[in-house]
């Protein structure tokens, strides 16, 4: 599974609120979610994402409440995977559980190297991101088996529905 | 072979192993699974994707407490979606706008935190049942989807961070102090997917209120539950309702493999958390007179009685200053009806407060208190993210209920000792 897109780059403790504040979470419409991602904190990043992104972020990525319209959000705002540091755990289930790949990059990554608005390549299963003008590559940790499958089969549901269908 | 720690115990018991180890994968047996409003009608549309029939209608807990009575057309709408789902599945632990309140102080009060149940709860401080000795885990509406089908829930095995708190607190200091000082001192991040365990003699003097306050907190240092050792207070609880099967003794064997960390809190001052990050705690003292627009008490953390009364023993024959306003949002009906019988809702309202419907409300801001730009607030909640409360460019001060009905009255953030009789 090879993902491409732009870098984003985010720092740490980027939290849910700012992700999407409370005031949206009166719906669940992938669509309205998307159109106020980051609207408080960083209102250009629906701009930058449309098209594909991969978000580089530091430590603690997706902190705070259990919305899991914060994943939903990203997406549909063009998020196609998030490396990050590290990952908050609820935030990191709800992006795994709605197939959209989240992996570890390992601290002695230099992660200075990855640069707003580089085009990138993320080899999921191998965990290596790829920048494609230089062909340098970071490597992340692989995310469990199990992991793995969920998010090849696109997700929680789907993958239920596999195994049992 | 090592001991095992409290969570392993549970854990294993849920999935009908002897043994568990940390870091495995594991699908565990839930006991309840919590739904709310916003949340909840996310958690529907995906079960309907796969399943037509709720695992066990009588382990489902529906409650409706962010926005209650919704204040939006578009919250309403997704309440009137749960009542059907909870109407449409024989759903009876269901409880409407007047009947509950925020639902972790509603699964504590109905007798749902027995010592040893795994809970889920599509909300993020669904720790707080580890209060008890639950297991109380926070997900997202996906994963309660699936438990909605199935009654099980795929789960890494978790590390285990030891705290023992020794040390009696002092007058003006109380079990949120102590919390908040913990994520300060564990940080927002350091005990990322590890399960928090509570222990020592300052916590077994807590009562199961302040119980719920140090566990709710637990989720701030980025933890997947906290669990607080049981003893004879939460046996007591669990002999009152007996819900479920549990498991009284959780605690981890002394030979068990974990990291611990010492406290000692008898020194301890009153904090605050400043804006904007939970584990940003610092004496009051370094902050104090710092001019606030709005205090709150409530939310799931700090909105029990208990909390309520420190608050009115403050305000008793005084008024709360002329530029804030005190919104009081008690965290259930129950502990509502509890301050009115016992005249500490009248304290509130003379001294200047306003009380609320039972509700989350302010703290989440998404009604009854939001902050506007540059507004300040002190409250008794647990976050204070930007734009928590309001606008981007207001500013939350995290405290106990005694400091911020201190500062209610003089203004501007105050140390409770010196209003405390
Ligand atoms: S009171 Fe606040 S923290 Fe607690 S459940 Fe409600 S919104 Fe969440």
């Amino acid at each position: 599974m090879k993902i491409r897109g732009r870098i984003i780059r985010l720092g740490d403790n980027v939290d849910t609120d700012v992700i999407i504040p409370a005031r949206y979470l009166v719906t669940h419409d992938a669509e309205v979610l998307a159109k106020h991602v980051f609207e408080d904190y960083y209102p250009e990043f629906r701009a930058k994402a449309s098209g594909g992104a991969i978000i580089v972020a530091g430590e603690n990525f997706g902190l705070g409440s259990s919305r899991e319209h914060a994943v939903i959000a990203l997406k549909h705002s063009g998020v196609k995977a998030i490396v990050a540091k590290s990952f908050a755990r609820i935030f990191y289930r709800n992006s795994i559980n709605l197939g959209l790949p989240v992996l570890v990059i390992r601290e002695a990554e230099g992660l200075d190297r990855l640069r707003d608005g580089d085009e990138a390549e993320l080899d999921v299963a191998n965990g290596v991101l790829t920048i494609i003008k230089t062909g340098e590559k970071f490597s992340c940790d692989k995310m469990p088996e199990f992991i793995m499958k969920i998010i090849e089969a696109g997700g929680l549901i789907n993958y239920f529905l596999k195994k049992n269908g | 072979m090592t001991g095992l720690t409290a969570i392993q115990k549970v854990v294993s018991r849920k999935t009908g192993r002897p043994r568990v180890e940390v870091g495995e994968i594991v699908e565990a047996k839930v006991d309840f699974l919590m739904l709310h409003e916003v949340t909840g009608p996310l958690a529907v549309e995906e079960f309907e994707k796969i399943s037509g029939k709720v695992w066990d209608p009588s382990r489902v807990i529906v409650v409706f407490d962010h926005d209650v009575p919704p204040s939006t057309i578009d919250l309403a709408s997704q309440m009137r979606r749960m009542r059907s789902f909870v109407k449409k599945h024989g759903i009876s632990n269901f409880f409407e706008i007047g009947r509950g309140g925020i639902a972790h102080q509603v699964l504590f009060e109905e007798g749902f935190d027995v010592p040893g149940c795994l809970i889920v709860g599509a909300d993020s401080h669904t720790c707080t049942a580890g209060a008890t000795g639950a297991v109380g885990i926070g997900v997202g509406s996906t994963d309660a989807a699936v438990v909605l089908a199935t009654g099980e829930i795929w789960l890494r095995v978790p590390e285990t961070m030891l705290v023992e708190i020794k040390g009696r607190l002092r007058k003006g200091v109380f079990a949120k102090d102590v919390a908040l000082s913990i994520v300060g001192k564990i940080g927002s991040n350091g005990a990322t997917y590890k399960t928090i365990e509570y222990s020592g003699e300052t916590v077994s003097l807590m009562s199961l209120s302040e119980r719920l306050t140090l566990a709710n907190l637990s989720v701030e240092t980025g933890a997947k539950t906290g669990i607080v050792q049981t003893d004879s207070k939460s046996i007591e609880y669990a002999e009152c309702y007996g819900k479920c099967g549990g498991l009284l003794e959780v605690r981890s064997d002394p030979d068990a493999d974990l990291e611990r960390i010492e406290m000692d809190v008898s020194n301890l001052e009153p904090v605050v958390s400043l804006p904007h990050s939970v584990d940003n705690v610092k004496p009051v003292a370094e902050v104090e007179g710092l001019e606030i627009d709005q205090a709150f008490l409530g939310s799931c953390t700090n909105g029990r009685l208990d909390d309520l009364l420190v608050a009115s023993r403050i305000l008793k024959g005084r008024r709360i200053a002329p530029n804030v306003r005190l919104v009081v949002s008690p965290a259930s009906v129950k502990v509502y009806a509890e301050a009115l019988k016992t005249g500490i809702i009248e304290e509130i309202v003379r001294a200047g407060g306003i009380v609320t419907s039972p509700t989350c409300g302010a703290c989440l801001g998404m009604s009854r208190g939001v902050l506007a730009e540059g507004e300040v607030a002190v409250s008794s909640s647990n976050r204070n993210f930007i734009g928590r409360m309001g606008d981007k460019k207001s500013r939350v001060f995290l405290a106990s209920p005694a400091t911020v009905a201190a500062s209610a009255v003089e203004g501007k953030i105050t140390d409770p000792r010196r209003l405390l009789a």
